[in-house]
């Protein structure tokens, strides 16, 4: 089983990058591993687990959603002005955006067999012009006494709600995928579509549901976004599908789809975000000074490092085996 | 293999070139209908300006669109092309404006510090181009993955370069390439008509074609009868990049300014699209490069249309994205059938 020793690399790979991350963080600045901190960056990263946990699923079929960031800004907007309804309302109407534009991606991927790059390019498109036509070209506050801000502000005991969803939904993801039929088809239909027809699955049930899950869950980010911001944002979201990319690929899923692990996906988030704040901590300690501007760069960097290390990987166990 | 003329998928039979040239009438008749609909709608439709309007702004999407049909001739994509406008927008005013070195006020000066600046800008497009087409060719990275991590932190380098801000300037030894004309017709028009002759030339008549269309047709063919197929594919996305330098300098000389978080913005759909549109299989094997023109023309003209009725900018993107996934389809259920 040379394919599940490589995939185990990967997992570990994640996780022994960041247990060392935290370590070396822990050492080098005060403040690192308490409480505040720890839970903040749960915080700010919840929404990118979510959509990284949508992308885990659709990337597993062999997919690719490029359309999480444009959704979650759109969804952002929909929850802010339903927000005077309370936390129930705003909630539903982000998820309801986000999964609406997750049907249309479905659609056009299933019915009309569009390419799923060029369909969720277009939806990005799109979703980006509806956040700005329904939010009239600028932010949208939310109220803040409905409760509404609750859901991305407020904590449960010590955990914050955003990490605490995200638990539950990565727990949820996981049952699905290990533990059900519906999961194992996602990965017969990612290692080869028309193998897993002539098995008597439903390839395009099966990607119809990644992508409107996919959509649901950046619709949910969304939500947390305008909760924990205070605003609906139309124009946020720019470079959250290459974070969501970077974090299952680090995880070990394969871009190729038909393999893949959902908790290690949020392994890859966290490492994500660590290194984030441990950018942050630097930039405090003024040992380097870095723009908002350097988050794309950054998470470009990332990506290139790990789909160059997945490839190589992947080129010396082909050499191996033949 | 090296039979296989341009209008004929080197794996396809009969019927393809049938089909591909319906699929080529089908782009003549949208156009014919966005121009009759504009003559009744649109409020002086016919009229030099409207034309000169049109030809400035076409002329950014054609070069990209050369450059993007020839990657998705080999059977891949380029999402980077929008992102490495914007470098080469940002770069080239830094470097003419003496932010990199320091350039002198004489009139000589300013005009090698332009030429400096083109070459550069360019330059530094294709590089990254070439740095695409190496992540695909040397570790068999998808292309659309591939591509994806400049299409992303290509536009935050551009943004990093200038801190955000956006930079005006007014040279006209630059500015010429956007706002000039030679014998009324805008200069851009003739930069495009070069690179869109050339791409046809190398196309129809030099091996490299044969091999672009030979690697998309089928690659594991190309690699057994011993075709240079990774460094036909580093050149493809090469070619790419230098076209989308190319296009980001006419953008910022049309504007006589230069905003990193606005060049090139969509301009991937843009190319994709015209390809599409033109008739070119997004699979591979094939570059119907006039096709090509006439597609990006319609996309251009989708997008006058809304400007000129008064569509909101946003209200824009939403159908320019509906039309874009419609054209997309129209090709794919031709091909089929």
């Amino acid at each position: 089983m040379e394919a599940s020793r490589l995939e185990r690399l990967f997992k570990h790979g994640a996780t022994i990058a960041l247990v060392a991350l935290i370590a070396f963080g822990a050492i080098r600045y005060d403040n690192f591993l308490s409480l505040y901190n720890v839970m903040s960056v749960c915080r700010t990263n919840a929404m990118f687990a979510l959509v990284s946990l949508g992308m885990c699923f659709v990337i597993m079929t062999g997919g690719i959603d490029l359309s999480v960031g444009a959704v979650a800004a759109l969804a952002s907007v929909a929850a802010a002005k339903a927000s005077p309804l309370g936390m129930a309302g705003g909630l539903a109407a982000g998820v309801a955006v986000g999964f609406a534009a997750g049907i249309v991606n479905a659609l056009l991927v299933t019915r009309a067999r569009l390419l799923p790059f060029i369909t969720t390019l277009v939806t990005m498109l799109a979703a980006n012009g509806c956040a700005l036509l329904l939010a009239g070209n600028q932010s949208v506050a939310v109220s803040y006494t409905s409760g509404f801000t609750g859901i991305g502000q407020a904590d449960l005991g010590i955990f914050p709600v955003p990490a605490l969803i995200v638990v539950a939904l990565y727990a949820l993801g996981s049952l699905i995928l290990h533990r059900t039929s519906a999961g194992r088809s996602v990965l017969a239909t990612g290692g080869g579509e028309e193998a897993s027809r002539l098995m008597g699955l439903r390839p395009d049930a099966t990607k119809f549901a990644v992508y409107a899950a996919s959509g649901a869950l950046a619709g949910l980010a969304g939500v947390l976004l305008a909760a924990g911001s205070g605003a609906g944002q139309p124009t946020e979201g720019v470079g959250w599908e290459l974070f969501a990319i970077a974090s299952v690929v680090i995880g070990g899923t394969l871009l190729t789809g038909g393999a893949g692990s959902v908790l290690a996906t949020l392994a890859g988030v966290l490492l994500m975000g660590t290194l984030f704040t441990v950018l942050n901590f630097e930039n405090g300690l003024g040992v380097i000074s870095l723009s908002a501007y350097w988050q794309s760069v950054i998470r470009g960097l990332m990506l290139l490092a790990v789909v160059v290390l997945q490839a190589t990987g992947m080129q010396r166990r082909h050499r191996h085996a033949t | 293999m090296t039979k296989a003329s341009s209008t004929l998928a080197p794996t396809g039979g009969r019927t393809r070139g049938g089909l591909a040239r319906c699929s080529r009438y089908g782009a003549l008749a949208a156009f014919g209908v966005l121009l009759a609909l504009n003559i009744a709608l649109t409020p002086y439709f016919l009229s030099l300006q409207t034309l000169n309007i049109n030809l400035t702004q076409v002329c950014t999407i054609i070069i990209v669109a050369v450059g993007m049909n020839l990657v998705i001739a080999t059977g891949g994509i380029d999402l980077s092309v929008g992102s490495l406008m914007a470098i080469s927008g940002v770069l080239a005013p830094m470097i003419f404006l003496g932010q990199v070195v320091p350039v002198g006020n004489t009139a000589l000066a300013v005009a090698v510090a332009v030429a400096v600046a083109i070459v550069a800008a360019i330059g530094v497009a294709g590089l990254l181009g070439l740095f695409n087409g190496w992540l695909v060719s040397r570790f068999g990275i998808q292309p659309i993955v591939a591509t994806l991590i400049l299409f992303i932190a290509g536009r935050g380098i551009a943004q990093v370069l200038v801190d955000g801000n956006l930079q005006t300037f007014s040279v006209p030894q630059f500015a010429w390439i956007g706002q000039g004309a030679l014998l009324g017709i805008p200069t851009q028009a003739f930069v495009m008509a070069a690179i869109v002759a050339a791409a046809l030339w190398a196309m129809r008549r030099t091996r490299f074609g044969r091999y672009v269309l030979a690697v998309g047709g089928n690659e594991r063919a190309a690699l057994m009868t011993a075709l240079p197929v990774r460094r036909i594919k580093l050149a493809v996305y090469a070619i790419s990049g230098l076209c989308a330098g190319v296009a980001g300098l006419v953008v910022i000389a049309i504007n006589s300014a230069s905003d990193a978080n606005q060049i090139g913005l969509g301009t991937e759909l843009d190319a994709i699209a015209a390809v599409a549109v033109g008739g070119s299989s997004l699979g591979g094997g094939q570059a119907h490069l006039l096709g090509t023109v006439l597609g990006a023309l319609t996309i251009q003209l989708i997008r006058y249309t809304l400007l000129a009725n008064g569509v909101p900018d946003a209200a824009a993107l939403v159908v320019k994205a509906g039309v874009i996934a419609l054209a997309v389809w129209l090709q794919q259920a031709q091909r089929r059938t």
